[in-house]
């Protein structure tokens, strides 16, 4: 009846297991009491989890990718709290439960705080800047959505109800096969990521069809902006690049169930070709989540320097060289499995070259500072902050590039640093950057300036004291993934790292403030023109936030900088002069009810419960052929109601229309 | 619409039937060496995938606009990427593990 499941499975072998379990379970009933406290259900079903529109959805994922960056902070802050006090055995956590946390940490980082964090601004953003009224297929982009839901929520159950993969992010077999891994985590890890994977792959689809087919009319391709190109090249490598990680994983999952031997090395499997399909995704993954942060910085860096971006062709020919060289390179995360040296010789050559389109970067960005009045928002402080420590990422990057280097460094906690390196200030910072330049537009008032300052510095300082030390570590040799160690050498350097995670907690801590601060003084900080910060492009001429259907008529474009433009010419606000009938997709409960299924599915799948299985497959099948087969997907808003809500809006514009 | 029609799609489905079924017995008797086995699989794959293009799809160089057609060539470029690295690889690292 239920599988694997019994009564053990629940985390009562440990405090601190029980402890996170406990901390999860009381997190989502305080959210249910407080919702309903609110009497909030209704509105959240009706107006956001059944939604289409592209901007909730947006806002959703981003939810979705703060929460799930606490939960990996905290996996963060108690592996640097065991290293520091791991001396010879020290230390609170027992090896099995260590290797759950950076498994977890590492998964929830990349899978289901920084993807959907991306996702999500790509969402709220994109449609405004090419002047359309949603994403291609609004129906496909919820269901994306709530299987990225679901897969996230695989990882929190792994909490409550067994155990987690202690094969890390990367799960490579023979250690993740059913010989040495029998228990559930590795089947958590490999549903998660499956069921996250395919949502990955349609929103990729999805955007790269909403740009290629739906810009305003005079949107040529050398209009578009640059963050719309960083999507447009994200989304391309997206669509090419989820379905290996996909084709791994499921082999993997038809060894550990059907008793296959695709990576066992009995009966003529070859685990080495996991290595190999896991990384034609996973070099791709690390350009899909930091070239949209490239675009960002540069909308930020161009509206607070005043400037128009310097040298805007060669920042999308070089995103363009960057998306397909980022297929060529996957081998030099594996330069020490025993390939060739010609072959070895090859990837890092491709390795080094990949480094020059970004270096190209670099300077449009700080040629467009260059003689700016700059404003110094948050956005742009995140954004400075980037350009400078991510130069040092870059440096260590190349390095590890060069084989008989990685030789040395492969495995230290060097390349820990090197990839925190790239992803904090590059990744993160540059989707931090994103979130606080536009949420005025998603919410119709500013965030809080000085604690957006205070969270940059602790998050700078922070990340400096906390990865500077791992570059030094692993020069002396330090292995990543350790749970104790004996070299008494290493713990200084241990505890200058576990600081520098406390001070990043300093940082998550005033990013919460914010939140509240900035709720509570909305009044003052209201955006009642749309346009905040002196904006260039279409997404600032638009309310905030934007009616349901986003452009009342579609603008015609006649520049790289549209908006700033019509600023310029004085046609920008003026009243069109008739309005006509839009048709808008109507919400469907069809995304959640797949997520909530496909959550099932991947559960039922873990604890081996077969009927369930059956059962949750056939809901999901029969849920798509019928929102397919739905005829009334859309309905019409009328040209009197569009009129009604724009004379609001220029009623709110008032004295300045 | 009448160019899809439904005997367009019958032909599509008949060969890509067939071009299923010819893999699946060969795996299932053993009727040809590993070697040859693979080969043929190799080859059924790729003509199973020009089917559907052209069948199920409906590309051809006439009435195909041209954008989708460079979008074709796009995706041949990485698969030979993705698939030609792999092949380098596993068997750079196959011939290491002989000698
Ligand atoms: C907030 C600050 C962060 C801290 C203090 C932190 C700390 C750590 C630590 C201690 C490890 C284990 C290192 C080892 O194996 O010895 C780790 C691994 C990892 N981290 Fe972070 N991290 C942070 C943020 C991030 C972010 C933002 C990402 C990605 C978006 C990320 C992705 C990863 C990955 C992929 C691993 C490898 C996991 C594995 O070994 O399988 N981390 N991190
Ligand atoms: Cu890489």
């Amino acid at each position: 009846m239920f599988g694997k499941l019994t009564i053990e499975a629940l985390p009562l072998y440990s405090a601190i297991a029980a402890g996170g379990a406990a901390v999860t379970v009381g997190g989502a009933l305080l959210v249910a009491i407080v919702l309903t406290w609110l009497k909030a259900w209704k509105y959240l079903w009706t107006d956001w989890l059944t939604s289409v529109d592209h901007k909730r959805i947006g806002i959703m994922y981003i939810v979705l990718a703060l929460i799930m960056l606490l939960r990996g902070f905290v996996d963060a802050i108690m592996m640097r709290a065991q290293q520091a006090m791991a001396l010879n055995a020290g230390g609170y956590l027992p090896p099995e439960h260590f290797d759950q946390i950076f498994s977890s940490h590492g998964t929830i980082m990349i899978f289901f705080m920084a993807m959907p964090f991306m996702t999500g601004l790509i969402n709220l953003i994109m449609p405004l800047q090419i002047g359309t009224r949603d994403v291609a297929f609004p129906w496909l982009n919820a269901v994306s959505l709530w299987l990225s839901a679901a897969g996230a929520a695989l990882v929190m159950v792994s909490l409550v109800i067994g155990k987690f993969s202690t094969a890390g992010w990367t799960g490579y077999p023979p250690y993740s096969g059913i010989e040495y891994n029998p228990g559930v985590g590795v089947d958590y890890w490999i549903w998660a990521i499956l069921i996250s994977g395919v949502g990955s792959t349609m929103s990729g689809i999805n955007f790269v069809v909403t740009i290629l087919k739906r810009r305003a009319p005079g949107m040529t391709l050398m209009r578009m902006t640059p963050f719309t190109w960083t999507a447009l090249c994200a989304s391309v490598l997206m669509a090419f690049a989820f379905p290996a990680i996909t084709v791994a994983c499921g082999l993997l999952a038809l060894d550990r169930l059907a008793g296959m031997h695709f990576f066992t090395n009995a009966h003529g499997g070859n685990m080495m070709n996991y290595a190999n399909l896991f990384w034609i995704w996973g070099h791709p993954e690390v350009y899909i989540l930091i070239l949209p942060a490239f675009g960002i910085f540069s909308e930020v860096v161009a509206t607070f320097s005043r400037k128009r971006l310097f040298g805007y062709e060669s920042l999308v020919y070089a995103t363009a060289a960057i998306a397909i060289l980022s297929f060529t390179v996957w081998l030099h995360h594996f330069f020490t499995m025993g390939s060739s040296a010609n072959v070895n010789a090859f990837f890092g050559v491709t390795t080094m070259i990949i480094a020059v389109p970004t270096g190209v970067k670099v300077f449009n960005w700080l040629l467009t500072m260059y003689r700016g009045r700059i404003d110094f928002h948050p956005s742009m402080m995140w954004s400075i902050g980037f350009i400078v420590t991510f130069v040092i990422g870059g440096m260590t990057g190349v390095l590890l590039a060069i084989p008989p280097a990685d030789f040395l460094m492969h495995n230290t906690t060097f390349l820990v640093a090197h990839f925190h390196n790239m992803i904090i200030p590059g990744v993160l910072f540059g989707y931090l950057a994103g979130y606080m330049f536009w949420f005025p537009k998603a919410f119709g008032f500013e965030l809080n300036r000085g604690w957006g300052l205070a969270s940059f510095w602790c998050w700078l300082i922070g990340f400096y004291l906390a990865f500077m030390p791992l570059y030094l570590l692993g020069l002396k040799g330090m292995p990543r993934r350790m749970e104790t160690y004996n070299d008494p050498t290493w713990q200084p350097y241990l505890m200058v790292a576990a600081l520098g995670a406390v001070v990043v907690l300093c940082g998550i801590a005033s990013m919460v403030i914010q939140i509240y601060v900035s709720i509570r003084d909305r009044k003052l900080t209201e955006d009642r023109t749309g346009d905040p910060f002196d904006g260039r492009t279409l997404e600032w001429s638009t309310s905030s936030p934007p009616p349901p259907y986003n452009f009342a008529v579609i603008p015609t474009v006649g520049d790289r900088e549209p908006f700033l433009e019509a600023k310029k010419n004085g046609t920008a606000y003026r009243r069109p002069a008739s309005y006509a009938p839009i048709r808008i997709p109507s919400n469907t409960p069809a995304g959640v009810i797949l997520g909530g299924f496909a959550f099932v599915l991947g559960f039922a799948i873990v604890w081996h419960i077969w009927w369930l299985v059956i059962v949750s497959a056939i809901v999901m099948f029969i849920t798509v052929i019928a929102r397919s087969s739905d005829d009334n997907a859309e309905f019409t808003l009328s040209a009197g109601e569009v009129k009604r809500m724009e004379d609001e809006r220029f009623r709110q514009l008032g004295s300045r229309a | 619409m009448e160019q899809h029609g439904l005997r367009n799609y019958l032909i599509g489905f008949v060969l890509a039937v067939v071009l299923s079924v010819i893999p699946f017995w060969l795996v299932a008797t053993h009727a040809l060496p590993p070697q040859r086995t693979l080969l043929i699989i190799g080859i059924a794959a790729v003509l199973q995938v020009l089917v559907h293009l052209r069948f199920f799809l409906h590309l051809n160089f006439t009435t195909t606009p041209k954008e989708n057609l460079l979008a074709l060539v796009f995706t041949a470029l990485l698969i030979f990427i993705m698939v030609g690295g792999s092949f380098w690889i596993m068997f750079d690292l196959h011939q290491r593990m002989m000698t």
